[in-house]
């Protein structure tokens, strides 16, 4: 299996998966409940009994937190790639389609016009807006996904259009819509799956800046970077309230960012034809 | 040159225009209604209706819009709905540390990786490389806010070289860089990450270009090649990147402020939100877009004086 070949890949995928399954085992078993304040156990330190890596403030299981963390973490970012994509691939298609032409100009002019407003600042305007929520945070960053899905979609798929079988499905009576689905789309895959990765690190690391800053979700959803929030006051006596929620953000974007170089690797033959 | 300028301009003022509309659009369906949040709860109908016509809110939304452009040309940035107090008061002495902040990372940012990058590429392979690259995986995985935290546990409170926070004015210009310092350098780890990979690839590029072979054939240093004909060249994405970070460090300044409690423009805009004091998110908001349309505006024309070939088009 070539995907097992490739360190990147390997290691990668294995710091993905545990922070997935942590997620994901959250949903049906905490060690302890994360809403629930328990004020004799606050603040202990990480392997005390019953409590790994110790108590917050509250008395409340920092694991079980992060568990929950987890989820927040990797909901807002999935769907925020998602969103991106759906509407980001289908422009970027249809400007590569129509290329030279209005719809094109169109399609590309709003997408410069997006990466004008740094994400953060789409988040400031939504949340000033209508309030901060993960919804808002998921639409912020979702917003900031469409133009960089759109741009690369759009500069594969025209050097595909030059291709001879292309032209023959064109010759075989396909409009460039079809054309676009059946024919570029699968070619553009691999492409959009790296970038996928890369954009769904990018979005973990916003989504913690934004709660961290208090726009992102709200309690009593836990999230890593509310955690961190709340730890800031009292990183001096309970250093250990910072560490881990900081731990759970790196290992989870550098083990999507390695799967993303992973797969790059293993793609880029494929790649650098389809430059030439 | 003259023609490929014009151009930039001409999209330059498009995009500014574009920004502008797509703000004050999205401020415009905000529920509520201003003035009657500025006097409270037990204002009379008069006079929220007298401070809706002072602030301008009686005419129709196209001639707002205008208003509001036009005095934002002449500096006029409005006047803030909690403070009663210019905007432009406001924001001018928040720049004097959100501005500063920015480029003192970015500063930073660059003189880290530019070293790191060509060091990595011309020793492609090596442990050095190995080591340049595996700190720059991780610099782009740490978020800079918890990098900051830590900083501030180590610096701040148990060495004490830093102050945790705040910031001491320009009256001592050094005392304030130094208040300036573990902000920047936290805005700066992710930044100078990405610039050393980008440094990197665009220097290994141009290295396995034909042109390098001749400089050293015909006798060239490895060193002489690289400064005389392989920099120049791997510069250009280099420099796209660094026009790109400009606003990322501006955005990225508005969260590092809050972990040092630095009263710039990103602790304005948090109040001005928790005070849906609105003119003051506007007006930060068409700044911040401004200031990136602008670099980007003037990285298009640097590139053209680095590569001739783009002045045509």
């Amino acid at each position: 299996m070539v995907l097992l070949n490739n360190r990147n890949i390997v290691i990668g995928a294995a710091l993905t998966a545990i922070f997935v399954t942590l997620a994901l085992v959250s949903f049906v078993y905490t060690p302890y409940d994360v809403t629930g304040v328990d004020i004799p156990n606050k603040l202990k330190k990480p392997f005390s009994n019953g409590y790994p890596l110790g108590t917050d403030h509250f008395g409340r299981d920092i694991l079980s937190m992060i568990m929950v963390g987890a989820r927040t973490s990797i909901a807002v970012a999935l769907v925020a790639v998602t969103i991106g994509m759906a509407l980001g691939v289908p422009l970027g298609l249809a400007a590569a389609a129509n290329k030279g032409y209005l719809l094109d100009e169109l399609i590309m002019r709003s997408n410069d016009l997006i990466f004008a407003f740094p994400s953060l600042v789409i988040a400031i305007l939504i949340t000033a807006i209508f309030g901060p929520s993960a919804l808002n945070a998921i639409i912020a960053i979702g917003i900031f996904n469409i133009p960089v899905f759109a741009r690369l979609t759009r500069g594969a798929a025209l050097s595909l259009w030059q291709r001879d079988y292309i032209l023959s499905a064109r010759v075989a009576g396909k409009g460039p819509a079809r054309i676009s689905f059946e024919h570029i789309l699968p070619n553009v895959a691999n492409l959009l799956i790296v970038q996928g990765t890369i954009q769904f690190s990018l979005g973990i690391l916003a989504e913690a800046g934004l709660s961290y800053v208090g726009l992102g979700a709200q309690p009593p959803i836990p999230s890593w970077g509310r955690m961190l929030a709340e730890s800031q006051t009292m990183i001096s006596f309970a250093p250990h309230m910072a560490l881990f929620p900081g731990l759970a953000i790196v290992f989870t974007v550098l083990g999507l960012n390695l799967m993303g170089d992973g797969l790059r690797d293993i793609f880029d033959p494929r790649i650098r034809r389809d430059k030439s | 040159m003259l023609r490929y300028t014009l151009s930039r301009l001409q999209s330059l003022v498009l995009s500014l225009i574009a920004a502008s509309i797509v703000i004050f659009l999205t401020v415009e369906i905000v529920p509520g209604d201003p003035a009657s949040y500025m006097l409270g709860l037990n204002a009379s109908e008069d006079t929220i209706a007298a401070l809706r016509d002072q602030l301008g809110l009686n005419v129709p939304s196209y001639q707002r819009y205008w208003n509001w452009v036009s005095s934002l040309l002449h500096g006029d940035f409005g006047t803030s709905y909690t403070y009663r107090t210019p905007v432009s008061d406001m924001i001018r002495d928040r720049l004097w540390i959100s501005l500063p902040l920015a480029i003192y990372a970015l500063f930073l940012s660059t003189l880290i990786a530019f070293p790191a990058g060509i060091l990595a590429a011309t020793h492609r392979g090596s442990f050095t490389d190995v080591l340049i690259m595996g700190f720059t995986q991780l610099g782009v995985a740490i978020p800079n806010f918890w990098f900051a935290m830590l900083m501030v546990l180590l610096f701040a409170i148990n060495l004490q070289w830093f102050s945790a926070g705040g910031f001491p004015g320009w009256e001592n210009p050094l005392l304030a860089i130094k208040s300036l310092t573990l902000p920047a350098i936290a805005l700066a780890l992710p930044q100078a990450s990405i610039l050393a990979r980008i440094m990197r690839s665009s220097l290994l590029d141009i290295l396995s270009e034909d042109y390098i072979r001749t400089a050293r054939a015909k006798g060239l240093t490895r060193g002489q090649t690289l400064y005389r004909h392989a920099l120049r060249n791997a510069l250009i994405p280099v420099l796209t990147i660094i026009g790109l970070q400009f606003s990322f460090l501006m955005a990225g300044a508005i969260i590092i402020e809050n972990v040092f409690f630095l009263p710039g423009l990103g602790r304005l805009v948090f109040q001005a939100i928790t005070q849906r004091d609105l003119i003051v998110v506007e007006s930060v908001v068409m700044l911040l877009v401004f200031a990136v349309i602008l670099v980007n505006f003037a990285v298009d024309i640097a590139y053209a004086i680095v590569d001739p070939r783009l002045r045509g088009g």
